[in-house]
């Protein structure tokens, strides 16, 4: 087993939850994990970006060689094309539609998406839509990483545990609204697989 | 015992709690900030109450941390790389002083300067001072690394430099923890002038120094942190250290490498392993993090056509390395240049919405119309991204303090209306002094302190100058009249920008203090606030 993802988007937005989320999990499934995250300068709205490594064998480096990894899973759909050399030809791309615009000029979003198009395995999602749907507009991020575990190998009741130990400290009703992101996460990107 | 999920950083920490540490000092700075901040919210650390709280620089780190070992105990300093330039003189001289309780000074590099002004490479200072060097691999190493260097440090009586890099810093990873060890009792060193370096003393303990590296180099032969690993295939020998090992090995994933391979994380250089791997390959590739330091030494001035790294053009010069440039030199495959759609724009960091240092510079962009360009030095801190667009507000931004010593030098070359825009936390790093200078020299020049309680860029860490500003730039000797404060809000931007006129007009040193908390800090609190309201 290996999974080899990509996480980016804008400072702030939410990645390292995700990156917690999932290393969490692989360490209670007795995996070996690595990831990589960004602190400092670029925290302040610029881009971010993690490596996240998970894999049952020994992982030697702390960085995804470019054209190797399996999943870009982005909060953010510009970020998401920032690193699309790093992901391999038959990778998967999966991004949040919504724009995150700090910057003075953002490009006009349906090109971005015909770009997104452009990639052969993609899922584009309205997560902050799922998220408001269950009343949990922060929760968009955790949306996200059930949008992308149909393309990673790690046990879904793992994922629901470690968010249990991760926003334990903010009370049950977090707790369970994060649960339930990351499961309509998961049932929009099936739902999306099965329509091709 | 299970395994614990913690970025490099937090992996030392742990192994300095757990080895015994008696207290750690230290400056924010990426990427080593998250040493510290570990070790401030540890149960351990906090139930034996070692010493956790920030200095005010990192040459008072370097000092007090000298004075724990002095004083018996086991004691770590932790800074980034361009921390250590300004820790240098204590530092360069600890090694000359030697330890009593083991004492490790941690060294976070910065290749490809995500968050910093150079890649300046540690290693140098390490080999100038003639100390040991650690350089793990990977976050279990550095733990591991850690854990047993304050013996070593005892043991071989010198401080220990342990170098790591971002990735290392900012990557996370399970670790296994080893056995918690008591803490020192205090002792004096045997010598009570061992810390005295008059001449003849130093003389005396320089000679040790000098001694002692054939004894380094001896445990560099046969530490378990470096490897002399076998090969078939002899047309090639590999030098790697520290994380660039990982990358080696991420290039043949689940087989050996058929190369010989020298593996260093501890230095000085293991010279007979190198030496017979170069007897026994065709040719070597220096595989490194930071500067050609390894490849520099075995070239030098006459250089070696059978070496190569990035010295040579195999591997790029400057910034950090990858599995595809390793990739690269060895041959496996060709150049990947990024491919991004035309469309992506950067996102550049910006200042926080809402943040104080914003309305500050608004009024200076106001009132330097005035003045002319060029005249705005300014220093190390978020503020610096106000150089960006759309601010453009500054001129420069050197080294922590250097906004107001270099405006000094401008006013001393003619230029007349400079102001030097300095944050609360690297002013009390290294901006006093240089106010000093104006001061006793009644300097023409107008310093504005943009004042957060907080060291920003780092993540928010306390500030020695929180409440202290007007107290200490008064004792500095600024005239009262001329020590100036307002609230840096978009509604007092009238008041703002009358107060730096009258400053910049008069003829002598003048402070300028906004002061306005950080909006992340200031939310951060209040976040806290609701989390205990709800908790009730």
């Amino acid at each position: 087993m290996k999974a080899d993802i990509i996480l980016s988007g804008v400072g702030g937005q939410g990645i390292l939850s995700i990156a917690a989320t999932l290393g969490t999990a692989a360490l209670q499934e007795g995996l070996n994990m690595k990831q990589s995250e960004v602190h400092g300068m670029s925290q302040r709205g610029g881009d971010v970006s993690s490596n996240m490594r998970i894999s049952d064998k020994p992982i030697a480096s702390d960085l995804i060689a470019k054209g190797k990894a399996d999943v870009i899973l982005s909060v953010e759909p510009m970020e998401s094309l920032r690193f699309i050399s790093y992901l391999k030809p038959d990778g998967w791309l999966i991004t949040n539609s919504k724009p995150f615009k700090n910057i003075a000029v953002y490009p006009d979003i349906e090109e971005i998406y015909s770009e997104i198009r452009k990639i052969k395995n993609h899922i584009i999602v309205n997560a902050d839509e799922i998220a408001a749907e269950l009343k949990s507009l922060r929760s968009s991020n955790i949306v996200m990483l059930g949008a992308a575990t149909p393309f990673f190998d790690i046990n879904f009741e793992s994922l629901k545990k470690a968010l249990q130990s991760i926003f334990e400290n903010k009370g049950q009703d977090v707790v369970d609204k994060n649960i339930a992101a990351l499961e309509k996460g998961r049932e929009f990107a099936l739902a999306e697989i099965k329509k091709r | 015992m299970d395994k614990l999920l913690l970025l490099g950083d937090e992996a030392i920490a742990q192994a300095a709690i757990d080895a015994g540490m008696s207290g750690v000092y230290a400056y924010p700075g990426t990427p080593s900030t998250e040493i510290t901040e570990y070790i401030q919210k540890n149960k351990i650390a906090a139930e034996r109450k070692l010493h956790s709280e920030w200095s005010a620089n990192e040459k008072t780190a370097m000092e007090s941390a000298l004075g724990m070992s002095y004083a018996g105990k086991r004691a770590m300093v932790c800074m980034k790389h361009v921390g250590l330039n300004v820790a240098a003189d204590a530092f360069m001289n600890s090694a000359i002083t030697g330890v009593n309780g083991g004492l490790i000074i941690v060294v976070a590099d910065d290749p490809s300067m995500h968050s910093s002004q150079n890649e300046q490479d540690s290693r140098y200072f390490g080999d100038f001072a003639m100390m040991p060097i650690f350089e793990p691999s990977n976050q279990q190493e550095a733990y591991n690394m850690v854990y047993e260097a304050f013996d070593f440090s005892e043991h071989f009586n010198v401080p220990v430099l342990v170098r790591i890099t971002t990735r290392l810093a900012h990557s996370r990873s399970g670790i296994e923890r080893k056995t918690l060890k008591n803490e020192n009792k205090n002792s004096f060193p045997g010598d009570l002038r061992q810390f005295v370096l008059l001449p003849s003393i130093a003389k005396k303990n320089y000679r040790i120094l000098l001694g002692n590296q054939a004894r380094l180099e001896n445990e560099s032969e046969h530490s378990e942190f470096n490897k002399y690993i076998r090969g078939d295939n002899k047309s090639l020998g590999i030098i790697a250290s520290g994380i660039a090992y990982n990358y080696l090995i991420e290039n043949f994933e689940d087989e050996k490498v058929p190369y010989p391979v020298v593996k260093i994380s501890q230095y000085p250089l293991p010279s007979d392993m190198i030496k017979e791997l170069y007897e026994e390959c065709e040719t070597i590739l220096v595989l490194e993090e930071g500067y050609p330091f390894i490849e520099n030494k075995l070239t030098g001035v006459l250089g070696d056509k059978k070496v190569k790294g990035r010295l040579t053009g195999d591997l790029p010069r400057d910034g950090e390395l990858n599995p595809n440039h390793v990739a690269v030199a060895l041959g496996i495959e060709k150049p990947i240049t990024d491919y991004t759609p035309n469309i992506l724009t950067g996102r550049p960091p910006a200042l926080c919405p809402g943040c104080g240092h914003t309305d500050v510079f608004i009024a200076i962009n106001e009132v330097m119309k005035d003045y002319g360009p060029g005249k705005v030095f300014s220093d190390i801190g978020c503020y610096t991204l106000s150089a960006l667009a759309p601010l453009k507000s500054i001129n420069t931004c050197v080294d922590m303090g250097a906004s107001i010593t270099m405006a000094k030098g401008g006013v001393d070359a003619g230029l007349k209306n400079v102001i030097a825009f300095i944050g609360d936390s690297t002013f009390t790093h290294s901006g006093m002094t240089g106010l000093l200078d104006c001061v006793y020299e009644k300097t023409p020049i107008t310093v504005i302190i943009s004042d957060n309680d907080t060291a920003g860029m780092t993540g928010g860490q306390s500030s020695h100058a929180e409440h202290m500003l007007y107290k200490i730039c008064k004792g500095l000797g600024v005239e009262e009249d001329h020590i100036r404060t307002f609230t840096p809000l978009r509604k007092n931007h009238e008041e703002a920008v009358k107060i730096l006129r009258e400053e910049i007009e008069y003829e002598g040193v003048s402070v300028i203090i906004p002061h306005r908390e950080c909006v992340r800090t200031l939310e951060r609190k209040h976040k806290m606030k609701v989390k205990v309201t709800k908790m009730n």
